[in-house]
């Protein structure tokens, strides 16, 4: 499926309701708790078939926007929709769409794997056929076929997350919401809840909150940054972490000279060189917009019998990008 | 995707809480101690406290007029974890966010307190079952008191529910349940409403639990007085759905 590029997202055209891309809608969603504003008009959206990471450092308010989603709390003002479905008016159908884990899985410790299943079965109304097919499924696709008959409260947080998920996926969800997953798991737990993550994103919609970027990086096709209330970056991973700046280290007989030459060249604002000795200078190409140069850089230094070493995008990590947009958010502050 | 509604449907939402909520007392001591105290602490102040064979009667009166402050002060203990550990451990945010209403989790879990409630008072049942061995006893008045026992039970454990919906700490809910049931009993008994002119002492009398349950134990079963009862029990349920309700928007 082809994902719709939506860099930026508080100007959204009215939606449809049914058969539409738009699953889970936020519309400047705010949050007061007390004193505390969690959410300062949030506003993003989640495609079907999407797997969206919700990025932030810790208090930015990704909790609180899924709980709103999720019918848990209740929003201070703006709106959120699930399948065109509003979740205040209509919390029930919304939650019968949709599977949730919270934060730390919290489950009844005092019950059995197997019977904290079958609790959220009846509790879901899942009909006997429906129970019989779906309870061996989620054992089997979670992997705790071996832990079903043992108190939760004796289980590992590996597998506690692992009965939480077999749990909100119980009613096989159309949307799956889930609040960091993979905290407390040790690396293979981490690399196996993620394969199923992106399993389970084949056929449904994912949300998944996390302060971990490789998760994001992992396994979403879209990255919405929260920084205190607020939504800093909505876009899918390669339109954030690509950056403006073409890299080209060569040798020519005339540094200066092929510098104009290069800031000629059509979408670059400003070339910055420095000289890498070998007679090799790297130049630094400041682009105009998002547009692909890299082959006519080549084709330039080919004609001009360049000798190119290296020719590369200076793409920036997730991990640079995130840090840049919380510190520009505390300078503000401050 | 199968149909919402129909009646071969799975155990509704209102059992399968009341189900897990009876097995979190039997599986605790919660449900063994409450048994034993209650049934024990009937059995002893019908004999000794009471004076049950001095008194020469065929009657359960010794049985009945304890009762009320019986589960004051035992029914908030069943009741305090009711919400309160839901809180705790978290996993009120995976009931309150399934496709159930809060006036159906409520329910599910004041049935199951009701019911062990229930069984705490079926222990008794062997006291009339000697009685009428003994004596002639006049079964009459002894359903009406067990019946008027459960009703007021039932309004005991609805503030216990109401309370521990509205706290968050188990030992503040207890203590609550304990002070507003004992409240209610105390407003309407001779002793405090003693205190004000006739008119005002009416009123009380009419809003406290205790005097009412006097005749009960008596023998005189009022439908008033069940009335009562249950329109308490539902007052707090109510309360109850609310206090849930009212931590969405916290």
């Amino acid at each position: 499926m082809r994902r719709a590029s939506r860099p930026g997202c508080s100007n959204d055209a009215p939606r449809l309701r049914h058969g539409t891309l738009e699953m889970i809608e936020l519309r400047n969603l705010e949050k007061t708790y007390g004193e505390t504003r969690a959410l300062k008009g949030v506003s993003f959206s989640i495609s079907k078939g999407e797997i969206l990471g919700l990025l932030g450092p810790n208090g930015a308010g990704k909790t609180t926007a899924m709980k709103i989603v999720v019918g848990y709390l209740l929003p201070t003002a703006g709106s959120a929709t699930v399948a065109g479905l509003d979740v205040v008016s209509h919390p029930l159908e919304v939650q019968r769409k949709i599977g949730y884990l919270p934060e730390n899985a919290p489950l009844y410790l005092d019950m059995l794997a197997q019977e904290h299943l079958e609790f959220m079965a009846d509790m879901r109304g899942l009909d006997a056929a429906t129970r019989r097919r779906r309870l061996p499924q989620v054992v089997e696709e979670c992997g705790i076929s071996h832990v079903l008959t043992r108190p939760i409260g004796q289980l590992s947080k590996g597998y506690r997350q692992r009965v939480g998920l077999a749990a909100a996926i119980l009613h096989d969800p159309e949307i799956l919401i889930l609040d960091e997953p993979t905290t407390g798991l040790d690396p293979n737990q981490i690399v196996e809840v993620r394969q199923l993550i992106r399993r389970m994103g084949k056929t449904k919609t994912v949300v998944l909150s996390t302060h971990i970027l490789p998760e994001v990086e992992a396994t979403c096709d879209r990255v919405v940054i929260l920084i205190d209330g607020r939504v800093r970056a909505d876009a899918t991973l390669g339109q954030i972490t690509r950056s403006r700046v073409q890299v080209v280290t060569l040798a020519t007989r005339d540094p200066g000279g092929t510098r104009d030459e290069l800031s000629r060249l059509e979408g670059v604002a400003g070339v910055e060189a420095s000289d890498r000795g070998e007679g090799y200078t790297t130049y630094r190409l400041e682009l105009r917009g998002d547009g692909e140069i890299g082959e006519v850089v080549s084709d330039l230094a080919r004609g001009r019998g360049w000798r190119l070493r290296e020719l590369k995008r200076d793409d920036r990590s997730l991990e640079q990008v995130f840090r840049e947009l919380t510190e520009s958010t505390a300078e503000a502050v401050a | 995707m199968s149909a919402n509604g129909g009646s071969a449907r799975a155990p509704s939402p209102v059992r399968a809480v009341a189900v897990r909520e009876l097995r979190a007392y039997f599986d605790s001591p919660i449900a063994y101690v409450f048994l034993t105290v209650f049934a024990g602490t009937a059995l002893f102040t019908f004999f000794n406290l009471q004076a049950f064979f001095t008194r020469g009667v065929a009657d359960l009166r010794g049985l009945f007029a304890p009762l009320p402050l019986l589960m004051i002060l035992l029914v908030p203990a069943l009741t305090m974890r009711l919400w309160a550990e839901e809180q705790k451990q978290g996993t009120l945010e995976v009931l309150l966010t399934l496709p159930v209403r809060d006036i159906q989790l409520v329910a599910g879990k004041f049935v199951a307190s009701w019911i062990l409630l229930a069984c705490g008072l079926a222990l008794t049942l062997a006291l009339p079952i000697s009685v009428s061995f003994v004596g002639k006893l006049d079964w009459g008045p002894v359903v009406g008191g067990y019946l008027g026992a459960l009703l007021l039970g039932a309004a005991y454990l609805a503030v216990g529910q109401f309370l521990s919906a509205t706290t968050e700490n188990q030992i503040l809910a207890f203590i609550l349940g304990l002070v507003v049931c004992l409240g209610l009993y105390g407003i309407g008994s001779e002793s405090f409403a003693g205190l004000f002119s006739d008119r005002t002492a009416a009123v009380l009398r009419a809003i406290g639990t205790g005097a009412r349950f006097e005749s009960v134990a008596r023998g005189v079963v009022d439908l008033r007085d069940l009335i009562y009862y249950a329109s308490l029990c539902v007052f707090f349920l109510a309360g109850s759905v609310m206090a849930v309700r009212a931590r969405r928007w916290t």
